[in-house]
């Protein structure tokens, strides 16, 4: 463990607590085809524990299936998937909703319901999943959007809100349960730039406040680098790099060169 | 040769797959229905926009099918200077027939449709996805209650129809066509027996099940964005059209 | 004009259709909750053809109960009818077979007797006229005619 791995990277100043235990999520020599194309070929990963970790790499390398495979929204043809030790790929349906309580996601175009007011749509998993009384509901409601900047727009229903609204809404639904791991499917794109560093900078304050162990899907490069402990590269369904941001920035792999000042000319070729 | 028979050997098995799928679909969202605290806001919701909002068109094809159905009945019957036994005929021809078939064919066209592009906007929103990664089961959340609110409106809109439509003959019928207003009912109480009623009834049910059956199941599976939304709509709508007529001769064939 | 709420108008929908159907069911399906006002009969035909379950039975024109069942028995047709409770059966009475119109149903018409004697609930009439057979009677007169 380098001196990196015990300073937040993002802000540089506070002290993180040192992790309990190994890391949080394992993948094991995953393999997932879909439509006869092998989209994860043999994946080996480990996710460090109360970290955030960002996933790099081109459309299409299988980022968005891997982290589906985190959750057991996907199943693997083949390899596993460990939580704390747990095989997900292995679980009864109950089983598998009830450690799913252990996780948020925030899905790409934020996947808020239509029907619910941004309100109701972060209160869902409270008046779902738990017995909560309606004041005790409305308090963590109201706390969670005040800490991602939505006092005021409870009562607007997600086709009204701006992009970066509606991720931050999907930010405030998937914290609402106190998750431990928290799972971002490119929580910025398609956002200009100021927005963009006010998602990544809530995110961040985010970690600080709760410790998450967070994997993010991003195509911020460069500016992933900053706001992350740990970067993994993937291309084509296959981890080219895992290692601390640092060092990934620093590598000397072809590919992940390229991957990082956005070449032409490398290893490889669109045209 | 053996290029043909694997070809044909992949759709065959491919069919089989998804009429498999098709039937853990319906075991799932039935089973989920049943059990336990039976979700009955989210069905009352379902109530109203199955039920409800297809009533006005229900009234309105109703209405029109009863008086046409008085006007030719009266045409024919008049052949046979049978005038008498409209009221049995247009009757019957609802109860056991148009009724259901009608009603659940415009319950396809308002409310199915728009099942399927709910579920399927939701599919394709990765709604379906978030509320499985809340620990949320889709089917239980989502399915079950548009089935349970299919299978009650269905067969009521039918009955409504099969009413309405009654009425509509008997405008026709009497005020129009002058036939005595005693005769086209008490011909109507003669033929009609409880087993033409419970006949229609057992059949609304089944449509209601198929539409919401097939319905939901294309919405939950739809694939490849807006576009998959319009073609898994579509299809939902012809399919269910087509399975309630089949449904429609095999019931009658059976129930006969 | 207040929109209803999705409750109520969920309800009235259901009231509505609820009725629609018992409407259908109790007045033109004959649909019985209570069977207990009912008193059976039985009558012996040496043919009932086209009569069917559920005919009416009636008396002076009026129709006081239906045909419950049909079925045969020592080759003649035995049907069971279910008569409204408080109508006076003479043991003598007859249970004839008609047709209303050329081509119209068949049902039961039960014409009184003169005897003191009453039958039972359960009981049988024994007095009886079978179905007319239209066609054996077209085919005697023709017949008849020719020679």
């Amino acid at each position: 463990m380098t001196e990196n791995d015990w300073v937040c990277r993002p802000c540089g100043l506070e002290k993180l607590p040192e992790p309990q235990g190994g890391p949080a999520i394992r993948l094991v020599d995953l393999v997932k085809a879909l439509d006869g194309k092998k989209v994860l070929d043999g994946i080996d990963l480990d996710i460090p524990r109360q970290r955030i970790t960002a996933v790099i790499g081109l459309s299409g390398a299988g980022k968005s299936v891997m982290l589906k495979h985190m959750i057991g929204l996907e199943r693997p043809d083949a390899g596993r998937v460990l939580v704390d030790g747990v095989d997900l790929t292995r679980l009864s349906r109950p089983e598998l909703y009830r450690i799913r309580r252990r996780f948020g996601m925030l899905f790409q175009g934020g996947a808020l319901f239509d029907s619910l007011d941004v309100f109701e749509n972060v209160a869902f998993p409270l008046r779902e999943k738990t017995a909560l009384g309606e004041a005790e509901i409305r308090e963590r409601v109201h706390m969670r959007l005040a800490q991602v900047g939505l006092e005021g727009a409870g009562e607007k229903f997600p086709d009204e809100l701006s992009g970066g609204m509606v991720r931050r809404a999907a930010l405030a639904r998937a914290m609402v349960m106190d998750p431990e791991i928290l799972l971002l499917d490119e929580p910025t794109t398609g956002l200009d730039p100021i927005i963009r560093n006010s998602i990544l900078s809530l995110i961040c304050h985010m970690y600080h406040q709760h410790c998450f162990t967070m994997v993010m899907i991003s195509h911020d490069i460069p500016d992933i680098f900053c706001w992350s402990h740990h970067v993994v590269v993937l291309h084509d369904g296959k981890v080219v790099l895992s290692a601390p941001a640092e060092e990934v920035f620093r590598s000397s792999d072809p590919f992940v060169r390229q991957l990082i000042h956005g070449d032409i000319a490398g290893p490889v070729h669109l045209m | 040769m053996l290029a043909l028979a694997e070809a044909i050997g992949t759709r065959v098995l491919r069919k089989i797959r998804a009429m498999g799928g098709m039937t853990i679909f319906l075991w799932a969202s039935l089973s989920s229905a049943v059990a336990p605290p039976v979700p009955l806001r989210h069905v009352v919701k379902q109530v109203h926009f199955i039920g409800v909002k297809s009533l006005f068109v229900i009234v309105l094809t109703a209405s029109f099918t009863g008086m046409v159905l008085g006007l030719q009945g009266y045409y024919t019957l008049r052949k046979f200077a049978a005038e008498g036994l409209l009221g049995s005929a247009v009757a019957l021809s609802l109860i056991r027939e148009l009724g259901p078939v009608l009603s659940a064919l415009m319950v396809t066209g308002r409310a199915g449709s728009a099942l399927t592009a709910e579920i399927g906007i939701m599919r394709i929103g990765e709604q379906i996805d978030a509320l499985e990664t809340m620990g949320i089961d889709p089917i239980r959340h989502l399915v079950s209650p548009r089935m349970l609110g299919a299978l009650v409106s269905v067969p009521l809109l039918a009955s409504i129809f099969d009413v309405i439509g009654i009425l509509g003959g008997y405008l026709v019928g009497v005020k129009l066509l002058g036939l005595n207003q005693g005769v086209y009912f008490g011909q109507m109480e003669a033929s009609v027996m409880l087993k033409d009623v419970s006949d229609g009834l057992l059949k609304s049910i089944a449509f209601g099940l198929i539409i919401s059956w097939v319905c939901t199941f294309k919405g939950y599976h739809t694939a490849r964005g807006a576009e998959g939304v319009s073609q898994s709509t579509t299809s939902a709508v012809v399919l269910s059209s087509v399975l309630v007529l089949i449904g429609d001769y095999l019931l009658t064939s059976v129930l006969l | 004009m207040k929109r209803l709420n999705v409750e109520t108008a969920v309800g009235l929908f259901v009231i509505a259709g609820i009725l629609c159907l018992a409407w259908l069911s109790v007045k033109l399906g004959k649909l019985e909750f209570l069977e207990s006002d009912t008193v059976p009969v039985i009558a012996e035909f040496s043919s009932v053809s086209g009569l069917k379950e559920g005919a009416a039975v009636e008396i002076a024109g009026v129709e006081v109960g239906k045909v419950v069942s049909i079925a045969e028995k020592d080759y003649k047709a035995r049907v069971t009818m279910k008569l409204r409770s408080g109508i006076p059966l003479q043991e003598d009475a007859i249970a004839s077979i008609r047709t209303r119109g050329l081509i119209g149903d068949r049902y039961v018409s039960l014409t009184p007797g003169a005897s003191d004697r009453r039958i039972p609930p359960g009981g049988r009439i024994r007095e009886t006229e079978s179905a007319v057979d239209l066609e054996g009677i077209l085919g005697q007169f023709i017949h008849g005619s020719a020679k």
